[in-house]
């Protein structure tokens, strides 16, 4: 059954070997010459596989992988239970709502510490279950690396999500994510990816306070 | 309220933002009677911000006369002028907008400043019939995923650095191709394109809802200035990779809001590999495709003078002494009463 058409993959609840599992298949895009779809596909569907399992011995829960299937670009892993963090974020009190970010951050921070970039970070992507556990999910877009550069880029893109999705909070929920990143990864470090962050904003296109700082 | 027809009321819109002048004239109904365009193009290199300026200066009162000429109606008729307050280049936006507001004095009639971009959605909008889209908005200097969302319009991915436009032109020059009337580099590299076949490998940049198109020109030349391929090849993977990003990340901005149409627009719309690109994933979504007609996917004045018409009615309008130009103005930061979701 198909629970989410994404744009990237299609993810479908199934049976399998007793377990309720999800599968996330990258079907081939039409639109997209053969060549360029099949290596996209392959090369994110093993990434993917390989970035979760890094997450979680970093200490971030991810879906357990149950299987991948490179020829066909499938992943079967577990099915989490629970509610996107976007659904419930604006519907909580400010304290809760700080809380849960600061919470978000700390995870952030775990994954940049390990040399982790998920590469879309958004409240989509970040499943809260019954129990309270946060999950993150979607590693798709995700890289292993040092750069500096790529955890500014993350993060911005989280800053990007709460603006566009949670634009009334926008401000305090980010604030709150740097607050629990720093905890994780010190605030040397987290002064600059800061840094990085403002630099690419800086960089974006039509930025009013792009000239005002000196470089 | 005073009694007006629609049909005899006109707005006349200057557009300035970059190498082109151009003077569009639309009665209030939404009708374009007048779209003229004068295109600054450099013998040699890119745009020169002062250079293209002065040519806006040198054609301006040229311009202005042949679309009441096509229009078919007197200075007089007009009801308001509109001009693009930004973004673009400095000196270009200051040309059009001191033609703009002398016009508007000499005539006593109201002044708009218009945002370039929501200009390019909203005559995409009036073209195509479109409601509320998914807009890939792609030229020279832009290249932007935006749609309306909670009384704005959210830019949901852009470009981090060059515009798309921007790679395919900068290539097409490295390339020692010239631009000649009625064919810009974009159309060049689109038929070269035509007669590739093999695919070169060149990195393929989406962040998120972002992209990067920097990398992908840098590749795109070295190959070329290696020789190992044929140009025609070059174009042809150089489009392949770059429309294969926008559409990706088109698509994701669909899926992520749902919405029933995608349009496309901007001077890079003309493409047909985009626009068949852009069409299969709106169809995957059950959503409409729609394309900005070639007359109005260039920047032109008649988007302009439409955007100030939907402004003025939601009583915008600009005191000459806030009309100075704003060079780095968002989307985002755009007021836009008239548009519903």
């Amino acid at each position: 059954m198909l629970i989410k058409k994404g744009a990237e993959a299609s993810l479908f609840l199934e049976d399998w070997q007793g377990r309720k599992v999800v599968m996330k298949r990258r079907l081939p895009k039409k639109y997209r010459l053969p060549d360029i779809d099949e290596e996209i596909r392959t090369y994110r569907t093993l990434h993917e596989s390989q970035l979760l399992h890094y997450a979680k011995e970093a200490g971030v829960p991810t879906p357990t992988i149950f299987m991948v299937d490179l020829a066909d670009s499938n992943i079967v892993m577990e099915f989490v239970e629970g509610k996107q963090v976007k659904q419930i974020l604006n519907d909580l009190s400010s304290e809760e709502r700080q809380r849960l970010c600061k919470h978000i951050g700390e995870f952030i921070g775990c994954l940049h510490y390990n040399d982790i970039i998920h590469g879309d970070l958004t409240t989509s992507n970040m499943i809260l279950t019954p129990s309270g556990k946060m999950i993150f999910i979607d590693f798709g877009l995700g890289e292993k690396t040092v750069e500096l550069e790529l955890r500014g880029v993350d993060l911005h893109l989280m800053k990007r999500a709460f603006q566009s999705t949670h634009f009334r909070y926008a401000e305090e929920c980010f604030n709150a994510v740097l607050e629990g990143y720093a905890k994780v990864v010190g605030g040397k470090m987290a002064k600059k990816v800061l840094g990085k962050i403002s630099e690419i904003e800086r960089r974006g296109r039509y930025i009013s306070e792009r000239r005002k700082i000196e470089d | 309220m005073q009694r007006y027809d629609s049909t005899q009321t006109f707005c006349l819109g200057i557009e300035a933002t970059a190498d082109d002048f151009s003077v569009g004239i639309l009665n209030f109904k939404g009708k374009v009677i007048a779209n003229v365009i004068d295109a600054f193009t450099p013998e040699t290199g890119g745009i020169h911000p002062r250079e293209a300026a002065r040519h806006h200066a040198k054609v301006a009162g040229k311009v202005i006369s042949m679309a009441f000429q096509e229009a078919g109606i007197k200075p007089r008729d007009v009801t308001i002028v509109a001009f693009s307050q930004g973004p673009g280049l400095g000196p270009c936006l200051r040309t059009g907008a001191t033609v703009a507001r002398a016009l508007a004095s000499y005539l006593s009639v109201p002044l708009v400043g218009v945002n370039h971009c929501v200009a390019h959605i909203e005559i995409g909008k009036l073209s195509t019939g479109a409601w509320d889209p998914v807009t890939l908005y792609v030229s020279g200097g832009n290249t932007i995923v935006s749609a309306f969302d909670a009384g704005r319009y959210r830019v949901f991915g852009e470009t981090l650095d060059i515009a798309v436009g921007n790679c395919l032109d900068v290539f097409a020059r490295e390339a020692g191709i010239r631009q000649c009337e009625g064919m810009s580099f974009g159309a060049k590299v689109e038929k070269l394109a035509g007669e590739g076949k093999k695919l070169a490998d060149l990195p393929y940049s989406v962040k998120g809802m972002d992209l990067s198109f920097s990398g992908l020109l840098t590749a795109a030349v070295r190959l070329l200035k290696s020789g190992k391929y044929r140009l025609e090849d070059l174009c042809y993977s150089l489009q392949e990779v770059a429309f294969s990003m926008l559409t990706e990340v088109t698509e994701r901005a669909l899926a992520h809001t749902e919405k029933r149409e995608v349009l496309l627009t901007g001077g890079v719309a003309a493409n047909k590999r985009l626009q068949a690109m852009l069409k299969a994933i709106a169809e995957e979504h059950d959503s409409r495709f729609c394309v900005v007609p070639k007359q109005y996917a260039l920047d032109n004045g008649a988007m302009i003078a439409w955007t100030g018409i939907l402004a003025y009615k939601h009583g915008i309008v600009t005191p000459v002494e806030m009309s100075f130009v704003r060079l780095k103005w968002r989307l985002e930061d755009v007021n836009t009463p008239w548009v519903k979701e």
